[in-house]
Protein backbone atom coordinates (compact mmCIF):
# COMPACT_ATOMS: atom_id res chain seq x y z
CA UNK A 1 0.00 0.00 0.00
CA UNK A 2 2.85 2.22 -1.23
CA UNK A 3 1.73 5.68 -2.10
CA UNK A 4 2.26 9.12 -1.87
CA UNK A 5 0.07 12.52 -2.09
CA UNK A 6 1.07 15.99 -3.22
CA UNK A 7 -0.27 19.23 -1.44
CA UNK A 8 -2.37 19.46 -4.33
CA UNK A 9 -4.05 16.20 -3.81
CA UNK A 10 -4.55 17.14 -0.27
CA UNK A 11 -6.38 20.03 -0.79
CA UNK A 12 -8.10 19.10 -3.47
CA UNK A 13 -9.15 15.92 -1.03
CA UNK A 14 -10.16 18.55 1.46
CA UNK A 15 -12.29 20.45 -0.95
CA UNK A 16 -14.59 17.80 -1.58
CA UNK A 17 -14.60 17.09 1.89
CA UNK A 18 -15.84 20.47 2.93
CA UNK A 19 -18.32 20.77 -0.03
CA UNK A 20 -19.80 17.58 -0.14
CA UNK A 21 -20.21 17.08 4.17
CA UNK A 22 -19.35 20.12 5.85
CA UNK A 23 -21.56 21.78 3.80
CA UNK A 24 -24.14 19.40 4.78
CA UNK A 25 -23.90 19.63 8.53
CA UNK A 26 -22.23 16.45 9.13
CA UNK A 27 -19.84 16.97 12.37
CA UNK A 28 -16.61 15.47 11.26
CA UNK A 29 -15.31 13.41 8.47
CA UNK A 30 -11.75 12.31 8.01
CA UNK A 31 -10.00 10.03 4.70
CA UNK A 32 -8.23 7.04 6.50
CA UNK A 33 -5.95 4.44 5.62
CA UNK A 34 -5.89 1.27 6.15
CA UNK A 35 -2.64 1.25 8.46
CA UNK A 36 -5.12 3.57 10.47
CA UNK A 37 -3.33 6.74 9.71
CA UNK A 38 -5.43 10.32 8.80
CA UNK A 39 -5.03 11.54 4.99
CA UNK A 40 -7.63 14.06 5.77
CA UNK A 41 -9.27 15.84 7.95
CA UNK A 42 -12.31 18.23 8.49
CA UNK A 43 -14.81 19.02 11.34
CA UNK A 44 -17.46 21.82 12.56
CA UNK A 45 -14.75 23.10 15.72
CA UNK A 46 -17.18 21.26 18.22
CA UNK A 47 -15.22 17.93 17.77
CA UNK A 48 -13.29 16.94 21.09
CA UNK A 49 -13.28 13.46 20.23
CA UNK A 50 -9.60 12.32 19.45
CA UNK A 51 -9.47 11.35 16.20
CA UNK A 52 -6.13 9.75 16.09
CA UNK A 53 -7.45 6.49 18.05
CA UNK A 54 -10.64 6.97 15.79
CA UNK A 55 -8.84 6.28 12.67
CA UNK A 56 -6.74 3.34 14.13
CA UNK A 57 -9.88 1.71 15.97
CA UNK A 58 -12.18 2.42 12.49
CA UNK A 59 -9.20 0.63 10.36
CA UNK A 60 -9.01 -2.25 12.44
CA UNK A 61 -13.38 -2.47 12.88
CA UNK A 62 -13.32 -2.61 8.89
CA UNK A 63 -10.50 -5.32 9.17
CA UNK A 64 -12.63 -7.17 10.95
CA UNK A 65 -15.88 -6.97 9.69
CA UNK A 66 -13.82 -7.85 6.31
CA UNK A 67 -12.91 -10.99 7.63
CA UNK A 68 -16.89 -11.62 8.86
CA UNK A 69 -18.07 -10.58 5.27
CA UNK A 70 -15.67 -13.49 4.17
CA UNK A 71 -17.15 -15.90 6.66
CA UNK A 72 -20.38 -15.46 5.12
CA UNK A 73 -19.34 -15.61 1.68
CA UNK A 74 -19.01 -12.07 0.71
CA UNK A 75 -15.84 -10.57 -0.69
CA UNK A 76 -16.40 -7.74 1.69
CA UNK A 77 -18.95 -5.41 3.60
CA UNK A 78 -18.24 -1.86 1.77
CA UNK A 79 -19.47 0.14 4.40
CA UNK A 80 -20.82 0.29 7.55
CA UNK A 81 -23.01 2.12 9.61
CA UNK A 82 -23.13 2.55 13.61
CA UNK A 83 -25.92 4.53 15.16
CA UNK A 84 -26.16 6.38 18.60
CA UNK A 85 -28.15 8.46 20.37
CA UNK A 86 -26.46 11.75 19.48
CA UNK A 87 -23.78 10.79 17.04
CA UNK A 88 -23.67 8.51 14.21
CA UNK A 89 -20.76 7.13 12.36
CA UNK A 90 -20.76 5.78 8.48
CA UNK A 91 -17.66 3.96 7.08
CA UNK A 92 -17.40 3.48 3.47
CA UNK A 93 -14.28 2.18 1.61
CA UNK A 94 -13.28 4.40 -1.21
CA UNK A 95 -10.80 2.22 -2.92
CA UNK A 96 -8.82 -0.87 -1.39
CA UNK A 97 -6.68 0.95 1.73
CA UNK A 98 -8.87 4.06 2.13
CA UNK A 99 -11.47 4.54 4.22
CA UNK A 100 -13.96 7.54 4.62
CA UNK A 101 -15.37 8.24 8.15
CA UNK A 102 -18.30 11.16 8.75
CA UNK A 103 -19.78 11.34 12.30
CA UNK A 104 -23.20 12.91 11.97
CA UNK A 105 -26.17 13.81 14.35
CA UNK A 106 -29.78 13.45 14.48
CA UNK A 107 -30.17 16.60 11.83
CA UNK A 108 -28.69 14.89 8.88
CA UNK A 109 -30.73 12.19 7.05
CA UNK A 110 -28.72 9.14 6.84
CA UNK A 111 -30.14 8.51 2.87
CA UNK A 112 -28.59 11.90 1.86
CA UNK A 113 -25.43 10.92 3.25
CA UNK A 114 -25.05 8.12 1.75
CA UNK A 115 -25.86 10.01 -1.71
CA UNK A 116 -23.01 12.24 -0.64
CA UNK A 117 -20.39 9.85 0.58
CA UNK A 118 -21.09 8.01 -3.41
CA UNK A 119 -20.53 10.92 -5.42
CA UNK A 120 -17.62 11.77 -2.83
CA UNK A 121 -15.76 8.20 -3.13
CA UNK A 122 -15.53 9.02 -7.39
CA UNK A 123 -14.28 11.71 -7.15
CA UNK A 124 -11.40 11.15 -4.08
CA UNK A 125 -10.95 7.76 -5.96
CA UNK A 126 -9.92 9.67 -9.16
CA UNK A 127 -7.31 11.82 -6.64
CA UNK A 128 -6.16 8.33 -4.90
CA UNK A 129 -5.35 6.72 -8.20
CA UNK A 130 -3.78 9.34 -10.17
CA UNK B 1 3.53 2.25 5.97
CA UNK B 2 4.45 5.86 7.35
CA UNK B 3 2.30 8.99 5.81
CA UNK B 4 3.49 12.33 5.12
CA UNK B 5 0.95 15.17 4.96
CA UNK B 6 3.35 17.58 3.59
CA UNK B 7 0.32 20.07 3.39
CA UNK B 8 0.12 19.67 7.26
CA UNK B 9 3.64 18.89 7.34
CA UNK B 10 3.02 16.26 9.59
CA UNK B 11 4.85 12.32 9.76
CA UNK B 12 2.28 9.37 11.24
CA UNK B 13 3.97 6.40 11.94
CA UNK B 14 3.26 2.99 13.30
CA UNK B 15 5.58 0.63 15.74
CA UNK B 16 3.92 -2.54 17.31
CA UNK B 17 5.13 -4.38 19.90
CA UNK B 18 5.18 -8.21 18.99
CA UNK B 19 5.55 -11.34 20.96
CA UNK B 20 4.32 -14.07 22.93
CA UNK B 21 1.13 -14.24 24.56
CA UNK B 22 1.61 -12.94 28.58
CA UNK B 23 4.79 -11.19 27.46
CA UNK B 24 4.70 -8.42 28.68
CA UNK B 25 3.73 -6.09 25.60
CA UNK B 26 0.89 -4.30 26.88
CA UNK B 27 2.54 -3.84 30.40
CA UNK B 28 5.09 -1.35 28.24
CA UNK B 29 2.73 1.21 26.99
CA UNK B 30 0.48 0.93 29.95
CA UNK B 31 4.21 2.25 31.20
CA UNK B 32 4.80 4.96 28.43
CA UNK B 33 1.56 5.99 28.98
CA UNK B 34 2.14 6.89 32.94
CA UNK B 35 5.31 8.07 32.23
CA UNK B 36 4.36 10.41 29.32
CA UNK B 37 1.32 11.20 30.79
CA UNK B 38 1.52 14.90 30.62
CA UNK B 39 2.85 14.89 27.20
CA UNK B 40 -0.45 12.62 25.79
CA UNK B 41 -3.71 14.00 25.34
CA UNK B 42 -5.15 11.06 24.79
CA UNK B 43 -6.33 7.68 26.77
CA UNK B 44 -4.67 4.67 25.69
CA UNK B 45 -6.83 2.72 23.57
CA UNK B 46 -7.20 -0.95 24.70
CA UNK B 47 -9.43 -4.01 23.79
CA UNK B 48 -9.44 -6.74 26.15
CA UNK B 49 -11.21 -9.99 27.00
CA UNK B 50 -12.77 -10.19 30.41
CA UNK B 51 -9.51 -11.67 31.49
CA UNK B 52 -7.64 -8.76 30.88
CA UNK B 53 -5.64 -10.73 27.75
CA UNK B 54 -5.34 -8.54 24.26
CA UNK B 55 -8.28 -9.46 22.14
CA UNK B 56 -7.38 -6.98 19.38
CA UNK B 57 -4.45 -4.37 20.13
CA UNK B 58 -4.11 -1.45 22.61
CA UNK B 59 -3.19 2.05 20.67
CA UNK B 60 -1.19 4.78 22.14
CA UNK B 61 -0.65 8.11 19.83
CA UNK B 62 2.43 9.75 21.08
CA UNK B 63 3.41 12.91 19.97
CA UNK B 64 7.57 12.72 19.55
CA UNK B 65 7.62 16.71 18.46
CA UNK B 66 9.20 18.42 15.11
CA UNK B 67 12.03 16.88 13.22
CA UNK B 68 13.16 18.42 9.94
CA UNK B 69 10.14 21.24 10.51
CA UNK B 70 7.49 18.07 10.51
CA UNK B 71 5.32 17.21 13.56
CA UNK B 72 6.09 13.75 14.26
CA UNK B 73 2.81 11.44 15.62
CA UNK B 74 4.25 7.97 16.63
CA UNK B 75 1.10 5.66 16.53
CA UNK B 76 2.13 2.38 19.49
CA UNK B 77 0.24 -0.55 18.74
CA UNK B 78 0.39 -3.81 20.07
CA UNK B 79 -0.91 -7.09 19.08
CA UNK B 80 -2.77 -10.11 21.12
CA UNK B 81 0.39 -12.70 21.59
CA UNK B 82 -2.24 -15.38 21.89
CA UNK B 83 -1.30 -17.95 18.77
CA UNK B 84 -5.47 -18.16 17.88
CA UNK B 85 -5.55 -14.58 17.07
CA UNK B 86 -2.80 -14.84 14.74
CA UNK B 87 -5.79 -12.85 11.83
CA UNK B 88 -5.85 -10.14 13.85
CA UNK B 89 -2.12 -9.60 14.55
CA UNK B 90 -1.75 -9.87 10.87
CA UNK B 91 -4.14 -7.15 10.56
CA UNK B 92 -2.35 -4.98 13.15
CA UNK B 93 0.80 -5.16 11.46
CA UNK B 94 -0.66 -3.49 7.96
CA UNK B 95 1.14 -0.64 7.51
CA UNK B 96 3.84 -0.77 10.03
CA UNK B 97 7.04 0.74 10.40
CA UNK B 98 9.12 -0.23 13.03
CA UNK B 99 8.84 -3.51 15.20
CA UNK B 100 9.55 -3.86 19.14
CA UNK B 101 9.35 -7.91 19.76
CA UNK B 102 8.91 -8.41 23.34
CA UNK B 103 10.38 -11.68 24.51
CA UNK B 104 9.73 -13.39 27.88
CA UNK B 105 12.62 -14.35 29.46
CA UNK B 106 11.22 -17.01 32.03
CA UNK B 107 12.45 -20.33 30.89
CA UNK B 108 9.57 -21.98 30.16
CA UNK B 109 8.43 -19.83 27.45
CA UNK B 110 11.94 -20.07 25.44
CA UNK B 111 9.81 -22.13 22.82
CA UNK B 112 6.90 -19.47 22.86
CA UNK B 113 10.12 -17.17 22.02
CA UNK B 114 10.81 -18.29 19.19
CA UNK B 115 7.47 -19.23 17.63
CA UNK B 116 6.50 -15.80 18.22
CA UNK B 117 9.18 -14.44 16.29
CA UNK B 118 8.48 -17.33 13.44
CA UNK B 119 5.18 -16.00 13.56
CA UNK B 120 6.71 -11.99 13.03
CA UNK B 121 8.43 -13.01 10.24
CA UNK B 122 6.16 -14.85 8.32
CA UNK B 123 3.32 -11.83 8.65
CA UNK B 124 5.66 -8.72 7.72
CA UNK B 125 6.47 -11.74 4.93
CA UNK B 126 2.72 -11.40 3.63
CA UNK B 127 2.85 -7.79 3.20
CA UNK B 128 6.01 -8.09 1.57
CA UNK B 129 8.51 -6.66 4.55
CA UNK B 130 11.41 -9.23 5.70
CA UNK B 131 12.38 -9.05 9.01
CA UNK B 132 15.76 -8.39 8.62
CA UNK B 133 15.18 -4.77 7.12
CA UNK B 134 12.56 -3.62 9.18
CA UNK B 135 13.81 -1.44 11.97
CA UNK B 136 13.63 -3.63 15.05
CA UNK B 137 14.18 -4.14 18.63
CA UNK B 138 14.07 -6.85 20.75
CA UNK B 139 13.61 -6.89 24.17
CA UNK B 140 14.21 -9.44 26.98
CA UNK B 141 11.59 -8.79 29.32
CA UNK B 142 10.64 -10.08 33.14
CA UNK B 143 14.47 -10.12 34.01
CA UNK B 144 13.49 -8.65 37.54
CA UNK B 145 11.58 -12.13 37.98
CA UNK B 146 14.88 -13.65 38.96
CA UNK B 147 14.71 -11.78 42.57
CA UNK B 148 11.51 -14.08 43.02
CA UNK B 149 13.36 -17.05 42.07
CA UNK B 150 12.15 -17.95 38.78
CA UNK B 151 14.17 -19.39 36.75
CA UNK B 152 14.91 -16.91 33.64
CA UNK B 153 16.82 -17.96 30.52
CA UNK B 154 20.63 -15.76 30.42
CA UNK B 155 20.45 -12.85 28.16
CA UNK B 156 23.39 -14.85 26.25
CA UNK B 157 20.81 -18.03 25.18
CA UNK B 158 17.75 -15.36 24.30
CA UNK B 159 20.54 -13.43 21.64
CA UNK B 160 21.61 -16.79 20.75
CA UNK B 161 18.12 -18.01 20.08
CA UNK B 162 16.74 -14.85 19.28
CA UNK B 163 18.93 -12.13 17.82
CA UNK B 164 22.19 -14.55 16.54
CA UNK B 165 21.12 -13.79 12.87
CA UNK B 166 18.82 -10.46 13.19
CA UNK B 167 21.64 -8.58 14.49
CA UNK B 168 18.91 -6.31 16.40
CA UNK B 169 19.83 -3.87 19.34
CA UNK B 170 18.25 -5.81 22.27
CA UNK B 171 17.57 -4.66 25.64
CA UNK B 172 16.62 -6.41 29.07
CA UNK B 173 14.19 -5.03 30.72
CA UNK B 174 11.01 -5.37 33.07
CA UNK B 175 7.92 -3.74 31.88
CA UNK B 176 6.24 -3.82 35.28
CA UNK B 177 8.72 -1.54 37.40
CA UNK B 178 9.94 0.45 33.86
CA UNK B 179 13.10 -0.67 33.34
CA UNK B 180 14.79 -0.01 29.65
CA UNK B 181 10.64 0.71 28.55
CA UNK B 182 12.12 4.43 27.39
CA UNK B 183 15.24 3.10 26.59
CA UNK B 184 13.67 0.08 24.01
CA UNK B 185 11.22 3.08 23.45
CA UNK B 186 13.51 5.65 21.99
CA UNK B 187 15.78 2.87 19.97
CA UNK B 188 12.70 1.87 17.96
CA UNK B 189 11.07 5.49 17.68
CA UNK B 190 14.89 6.53 16.21
CA UNK B 191 15.83 3.60 14.48
CA UNK B 192 11.81 4.24 12.35
CA UNK B 193 12.55 8.10 11.96
CA UNK B 194 16.39 7.08 10.51
CA UNK B 195 14.38 4.65 8.13
CA UNK B 196 11.53 6.98 7.11
CA UNK B 197 14.34 10.22 6.80
CA UNK B 198 13.92 10.07 2.80
CA UNK B 199 10.14 10.51 3.00
CA UNK B 200 10.75 13.67 4.78
CA UNK B 201 12.11 16.17 2.67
Amino acid sequence: MEYRLSEKHLEDIENILQNDFMELGVHCVVLIDMAGNIIASLDNGEMTQDIYSLAALAAGNFGAVSAMAKIVGEDEFSLLFHKGEKENIHFSKVIDDFLLISIFGKETSLGFLRLKVAEANKKIKVILES
Amino acid sequence: MAFVNLKKKELQAKIVYYGPGRGGKTTNLEYIYEEFSSRIKTEMIAIKTHGDRTLFFDFLPFDIGKIKGYDVKMQLYTVPGQVKYNATRRLVLRGVDGVVFVADSMKVRREKNILSLRNLQKNLATYQKSIFNIPLVLQYNKRDLSEQGIPLLPVQILEKQLNSKLKAPSFEASALVGTNVVKTMKRIISMTIASLQKELK
